[in-house]
This record gives C-alpha cells, sequence and structure tokens, in this order.
C-alpha cells in the first residue's frame, strides 16, 4: 500500500478518496453501516484512527443520528450508506434537515445503478429533494477528495446537512488523487437552542420556512458556485450532466459544450438557462431518474433526455454514441455463454442449514446477505427476499394472514449482523404479538457479503479495539422466547431435528446456527475432502447443495479441486457409499 | 498516445483484484494517467467479474467498452468466450486454460462450451496458459493470477524489472518472493 503523505499522488478508490477528503475536512466522527457500494469509505477511514473516531453502528439510520449527535456537538461529522440504507435513515435526515448543523454534517449515500449488489436501484437524489437536502456530486476519484471537503464547508455555511452522492462506479474506480494535509477547524461551541434542535410542532413549523429559505439561496449561489462549471466548446450540441456520466460524455462527445454540475440541488437557473441558450440542441445525461430534467423542462426550456436515455442500469460512451450521433461501435457479436451467478462459497455454512431446510421441503422468507443466494439453483430454498430484517416480519404477517397451521412449514433465514440491524424489532414484534413461527439466524460471525465487517456480536470494533459480545441467544431469551438454541451449522442430524420439532411447536422459537464464514481469517479449515472414484456411483447427491468446488467429470464421477475445497464435509456426510472422506489437516 | 483498454476478467475470488493493482501500479510508475474499475460486492461470491484498466495522457472514462480492449487478461476459458467481444481487432487474449463450472453446468442446466481456445483462436490472436500447473511446479497453486500477470506482461510495452519492483510493492510481504518467481515463470513462457 502507498504510504498516504500530503502533497504525493497516488491511486485512490473513489471510496478511499472520500475517505482522505473527509479527513483532510477535519471531520472527526463518522458512523455508518456496511454496504455495497459505501463500505470501503469507513474501511478507509480507520486508516486515521488516531484523528478520526469511526464506527459500525447497526444500522444506518443509528448512524446518521450518532453523526447527528456529533454535529450537534459541534465538530465535523459523517455517516456513508448505502442507498437503501439511506430509506433505513431518513427518519433523522428528513428531520435533521429543519434543525440543520453545528459542525458540519455530510451523508455519503452509493446508488447503485445496474444494481450490482443491491435489491433495488433506486435514485438518492429524490430522497434528497423530498428531504430538501443539498446533493453534491463527484465525477472521479479527485472530485471526490475535493467536494467533500466543500461539502463540509457549505454544510456550515449554509446550516444544512449536506449529501455527497456517488454511484458504484465512482465508488469502486481508482484514479489519481492529490493529497493535501489534514486542516481541522476548531470545534463549534454548542450553544442550546430549543427552537432550532428541538423539532416539535411549534418549532418545526418555523424552521420549515427556514428550509425552503436555505434552499432558495443556496439556488441563487449555485450559478457562480466552484462546484458547477460551464465547458464552452463546439456548440452544436450542448449537454447537462453530472458524476460518473460526465465521463462517458466526454469520452463521446469530447468537441461538446458541457454544463457539468457538482451541485445537483438545488440547481443553477440561471447558469442552465444561459447554457442552453448558447447550445443548438440541449442534452441531459443522468443515470436514473430524470432529476434534473424535469426541472429544467418544468422552466421551459428545450431538452433531450429520457426520450432517448435509458432509467435503469449504467451509462457508457457506446451508449450515448449510439443515442446522440446514431454511431454504432464495430464488434462481435457476444457469444453465447452459460451465466455465472454468484454462489455461496465452498465451506459456507449457509449451504449446509439450506441443504436441511431443501431436505425437509420447509419455504423461507429470507433476508439481505450472502444467504440471499440460497435463492439460487441448485439450493432453489429461499422464497423471499424484500430488505433488511425482513424475513421475520414477513413470516409474522404470513402467520397473522393464514394462520398458526400455515407457517408449520415455514422459517424466517436472517443473518447475525441482519438480525442486530432491524431483524431484533421485528422478532420483538413476534413475541409480543403472540406469533409462533421459527427464526433461524445464520451466525456466521460477520457481515459477509460486504467483505467481512465487524458488528456487535463480534467482539471488535471498526477501529480494532476488543469489545463487549452481545450475545445472540442470551437477547432473545431476554425478550421472552422460551425456546432458543445453539447449534453447530454442519450438524446436519441436530439441525434436521430441531427444525422438524421447532416448527410444529405452537410458539416463537430461534435456532441459532454457528459457525464461521469459511473466508474470515481466522477461519481453519478442518482438511480437504476427496474423492474415491472407485466407490463414487455418480448418483450426484453430493452436488446437489451446489458447491462450487465440485463438478462432475464426463464420466459422471465427482472431482473435488483441493484448492477451492475448505474441508466442510457436507458432500461427505450426503454420500451414501462412502466415496467422499476428509483428508485432515495435520 | 491513444488511450490503452485493458481487461481482467473471471470467476469472483480468483485473485482478479490483485492482478489490477499490479497493472495500475506498473502504468502509474511509468507515468500514465490511469482509471481502474472493479466489481466489489455479491459477484465477488463465484459469480463472472471484470475489472477495467485504461491508461494513457489523460482517462475520462472508467470502463472498457465492447469492441474496445487492446488486451483481454481472462483467468478462466469460459470467460474469455464471455468476453471476447470486447476485444478490439487486433487485440490479444491471454487466457488461464482452465475450466469451472458456473452453476447452471454443474446442476445441469447448461452445457460448457466445447473447444473455446480453438474458436477463440479463429478470430483473435489467443495465448492460452496452464497457469495452476507452473504455480503448482513453483510450489503453490494459489499464485497463478501472477503467473497469468506474467504471460501477459511480456505483451506489453513494460520493463521486466519494473513489473518485478511493482510486484514487490503490491503483494502481502510474506510472498514476494513466491510471486515474483511466479511472474517470472510466466514471463518466460
Amino acid at each position: 500500500m502507498s504510504k498516504e503523505y500530503a502533497g504525493t499522488k497516488i491511486m485512490m478508490l473513489g471510496n478511499a478518496a472520500l475517505a482522505r477528503g473527509a479527513y483532510e475536512a477535519g471531520v472527526k466522527v463518522s458512523a455508518a453501516y456496511p454496504g455495497t457500494p459505501s463500505t470501503e469509505i469507513s474501511e478507509n477511514l480507520v486508516k486515521y484512527k488516531d484523528e478520526v473516531y469511526a464506527e459500525w453502528s447497526p444500522n444506518e439510520k443509528v448512524a446518521m443520528e450518532v453523526a447527528i449527535g456529533a454535529s450537534i456537538s459541534g465538530v465535523r461529522a459523517m455517516a456513508s450508506m448505502k442507498h437503501v440504507g439511506v430509506n433505513v435513515a431518513s427518519d433523522p435526515l428528513y428531520t435533521i434537515s429543519y434543525s440543520g448543523v453545528n459542525g458540519g454534517l455530510v451523508l455519503v449515500a452509493a446508488d447503485d445503478p445496474g444494481i450490482y449488489s443491491s435489491q433495488n436501484e433506486q435514485d438518492s437524489r429524490m430522497v434528497a429533494r423530498a428531504a430538501m437536502v443539498p446533493v453534491i456530486e463527484p465525477s472521479d476519484s479527485e472530485e471526490a477528495r475535493v467536494f467533500i471537503k466543500r461539502a463540509f464547508e457549505l454544510s456550515e455555511e449554509y446550516d444544512t446537512p449536506i449529501i455527497v452522492r456517488e454511484t458504484t462506479r465512482l465508488a469502486h474506480s481508482q484514479g489519481l488523487v492529490n493529497l493535501e494535509e489534514r486542516v481541522c477547524p476548531e470545534d463549534k461551541p454548542y450553544e442550546k437552542n430549543i427552537a432550532k434542535n428541538v423539532m416539535m410542532p411549534a418549532n418545526a413549523i418555523k424552521r420549515h420556512l427556514v428550509v425552503e429559505e436555505r434552499l432558495n439561496k443556496m439556488a441563487l449561489d449555485a450559478n457562480t458556485l466552484d462546484l458547477n462549471r460551464a465547458e464552452y466548446r463546439d456548440t452544436k450540441i450542448g449537454v447537462i450532466t453530472s458524476g460518473i456520466p460526465y465521463q462517458y460524455v466526454r469520452e463521446a462527445l469530447p468537441e461538446a459544450s458541457v454544463l457539468k454540475l457538482g451541485l445537483v440541488h438545488p440547481l443553477p437557473k440561471k447558469l442552465i438557462q444561459e447554457f442552453a441558450s448558447k447550445v443548438d440542441t440541449l442534452y441531459i445525461v443522468e443515470e436514473l431518474e430524470p432529476v434534473i430534467e424535469e426541472q429544467v423542462k418544468s422552466w421551459g426550456i428545450q431538452a433531450i433526455g429520457k426520450e432517448i436515455f435509458t432509467v435503469q442500469g449504467e451509462y457508457s460512451a457506446n451508449m450515448l454514441r449510439r443515442a446522440i450521433l446514431g454511431q454504432e461501435v464495430e464488434c462481435d457479436v457476444p457469444a453465447q455463454v452459460p451465466a455465472r451467478p454468484p454462489i455461496l462459497c465452498p465451506g459456507c455454512p449457509h449451504r449446509s442449514v439450506y441443504s436441511v431446510l431443501k431436505k425437509l421441503k420447509i419455504h423461507a422468507a429470507g433476508d439481505i446477505g450472502c444467504y440471499t443466494l440460497g435463492a439460487v439453483a441448485p439450493l432453489s430454498v429461499v422464497d423471499t427476499t424484500v430488505c433488511m430484517g425482513a424475513s421475520i416480519s414477513n413470516l409474522h404477517g404470513m402467520e397473522k394472514a393464514k394462520g398458526k397451521d400455515y407457517v408449520k412449514n415455514w422459517v424466517a433465514v436472517i443473518g447475525d449482523s441482519t438480525f442486530l440491524h432491524t431483524g431484533v424489532n421485528s422478532l420483538m414484534n413476534m413475541v409480543y404479538n403472540k406469533a409462533t413461527g421459527t427464526v433461524v439466524i445464520l451466525d456466521n460471525s460477520t457481515t459477509g457479503m460486504t467483505g467481512h465487517q465487524d458488528h456487535a456480536a463480534t467482539g471488535k470494533t471498526l477501529m480494532g479495539d476488543t469489545t463487549y459480545m452481545i450475545n445472540l441467544y442470551h437477547l432473545c431469551k431476554a425478550m421472552g422466547i422460551e425456546h432458543v438454541y445453539e447449534v453447530d451449522a454442519f450438524d446436519l442430524e441436530e439441525l434436521e431435528r430441531l427444525l422438524k420439532q421447532e416448527t410444529q411447536r405452537e410458539e416463537v422459537s430461534v435456532i441459532i446456527t454457528k459457525s464461521q464464514c469459511a473466508l474470515l481469517k481466522t477461519f481453519v479449515p478442518k482438511g480437504k475432502c476427496i474423492v474415491d472414484p472407485e466407490k463414487c456411483k455418480k448418483c450426484g447427491m453430493c452436488v446437489a447443495s451446489g458447491c462450487p468446488a465440485m463438478h462432475k467429470a464426463k464420466d459422471g464421477t465427482v472431482e473435488i479441486d483441493p484448492v477451492m475445497c475448505n474441508g466442510c464435509g457436507l458432500c461427505m456426510n450426503s454420500c451414501k457409499f462412502g466415496a467422499i472422506s476428509l483428508l485432515e489437516n495435520k | 498516445m491513444e488511450t490503452k483498454n485493458i481487461m481482467i476478467v473471471g470467476v469472483g475470488g480468483q485473485g482478479t483484484l490483485l492482478a489490477s493493482r499490479i497493472l495500475g501500479g506498473i502504468t502509474r510508475q511509468a507515468g500514465f494517467d490511469v482509471k481502474i474499475s472493479e466489481v466489489h460486492g455479491m459477484a465477488q461470491r463465484g459469480g463472472s467479474v471484470v475489472t477495467y484498466v485504461r491508461y494513457g495522457e489523460h482517462v475520462s472514462e472508467p470502463i472498457v467498452e465492447e469492441g474496445c480492449a487492446d488486451v483481454l487478461i481472462a483467468f478462466e476459458r469460459l470467460e474469455a468466450l464471455r468476453y471476447a467481444h470486447f476485444l478490439k481487432k487486433d487485440g490479444v487474449i491471454i487466457v488461464n486454460d482452465q475450466r469451472m463450472d458456473p452453476m447452471p453446468v454443474a446442476v445441469g442446466m447448461a452445457e460448457y462450451p466445447e473447444n473455446i481456445i480453438e474458436d477463440l483462436k479463429e478470430k483473435h490472436h489467443v495465448v492460452s496458459v496452464d497457469a495452476k500447473a507452473l504455480a503448482s511446479q513453483i510450489g503453490n497453486p494459489r499464485v497463478f493470477n501472477t503467473v497469468i500477470i506474467g504471460v501477459a506482461a511480456k505483451r506489453m510495452d513494460f520493463a521486466k524489472e519494473d513489473w518485478i519492483k511493482v510486484i514487490g510493492e503490491t503483494v502481502p510481504p510474506k510472498t514476494v518472493e513466491i510471486n515474483q518467481r511466479a511472474f517470472e515463470a510466466g514471463y518466460e513462457l
């Protein structure tokens, strides 16, 4: 890893550059919940842990509130999250917009056009407009660093939280970044101000007007703001754009004039009118929703946007060449090849639990995490996935709709991190409202899908300190649930017994299946599984659970890749002919 | 000079990100503007992954598009085929001659195409290598990705010593020696 000294120029992920910019801006408190594509922001901020406090909060609402508290106390603070996390955090966001800030307050919202690792592709700019919060959008790693610094300054100048919006492509692209020194403004004094900081009706109704005025003023100032830039070249084509699409515009239309917006909410009306008047044909290029376009058109300005550009997925230079210039890029026809969807890893404990659910033909209300992949063939166990924590409440709703017997062949499946995120509330609801369903907590001791972040039940903080470890068993017990079990995720017999018993029980029960994620650094494989081709009857039972380390050879016998195998033994236990054995590590 | 476009494709978990960091390092060392675009998150769990590396005097777009790649480095045969249409007419494919069945093939819902490398050779300049076998000979099959980098490096415009230096700076300290040997093995092929 390159040394990060001010004055040097290094390659950085967009997310690392956001962390760097926040550090340089003097941020003192950061809170987040992991979520692709935002996770690396916090992971990079802890590089500066001597000067910045950074934490994983249990969910985005808590993270936002932690950042708000820090801001009220007078320091620069931030929260970062993926787009759907912004939904979770929207409650405090909408109201802190009314109160405004003391220390600069920035929320980084990471959208995922193209849905690389999400459940939808919503546009955070819409949330920002509804919450009346300004939005700043960088176009590359260097701008990420610079713009987030400006975001802290503007937050204090206009007394407002600010959203820095990025997309997956910016978050996960590396580019060159110029490093500068950290300049830490003095902490602002805290002054008690009930009219500003206590949002009850009499105060809030006045603050609403303040927010409107603030946005109007900012919209006026935006016409000359350094974050917005009109680049005049040939004026036959003019493009209004922002963020990553700016790069596609520059690539596809190097001669076109461009109005590059760094502040995408509120919009600089005068600047846009002026730009529009100087170009022959005006295009508006923005991924996802026509947020800029609808406003510009509402001012009576002629422009072309979503008539020719999609609202779905990522854009590209070729796409713009095709849509604007009618140019096709010559290339071969893509080969028709089998898809390669993501799958559970070799040695994943979720596979073991799912193999039992599949055997017992039990439906699963699913949740968000690696274990969502249990919906993929050949397992196809997971029936539903909505959002974080929804598995438990969905199961509860089914029972209330259809009765106790209906959920006797259903369970809710939820990971340890997701359970602590919002599953806890849903479980509380089951207890309170006399549900009888069965909840399976797939405890692999980490937040897996996002790349192994700690959480409140792992005993470690984001800063790397040892801490209290919330015990999931006792947490469930404390809610008054009598039937709580901990079981080894690879103990197939016990799992089967418990699942049969608890799904029939007319009381809430929780089965915590425990086994470390096989990708954790602390994971020690028991050995490697090997096949005796003489004994293999080619029945395919072992490959039915979809382990990627296994495949059927041409003659039908099964082979196991020794590099990929983590020695979990699930295949061995499913073989009725004793053809697979575990070669134990010495 | 015109911007160069390189793609690294493979299966999530194979170590394509390390390869892209090495490429980023070497192009940066030569003084170019560089952009690298990666896939994190869900696809890293065994899905098809692609990394784009673009370098030149000034790089705008961070991705490589269909018909534009100068070099396609594929860690697996099927992935080479999946992305072959990204190549320019005179582009080169470096392919690791390894088969990894995607789940639809493993469960019998699709067939793994036969003769991929032969078919690719009909249209493109293809260099294939059994990187895992070479890496195993060196002593650790896991460094096969560095072997592939070695094969690709031979066909790019940077000095061998510079590659070795960048590898030394990029891989975990304990694995520098074996990675450098893996690189040599690929380079000398």
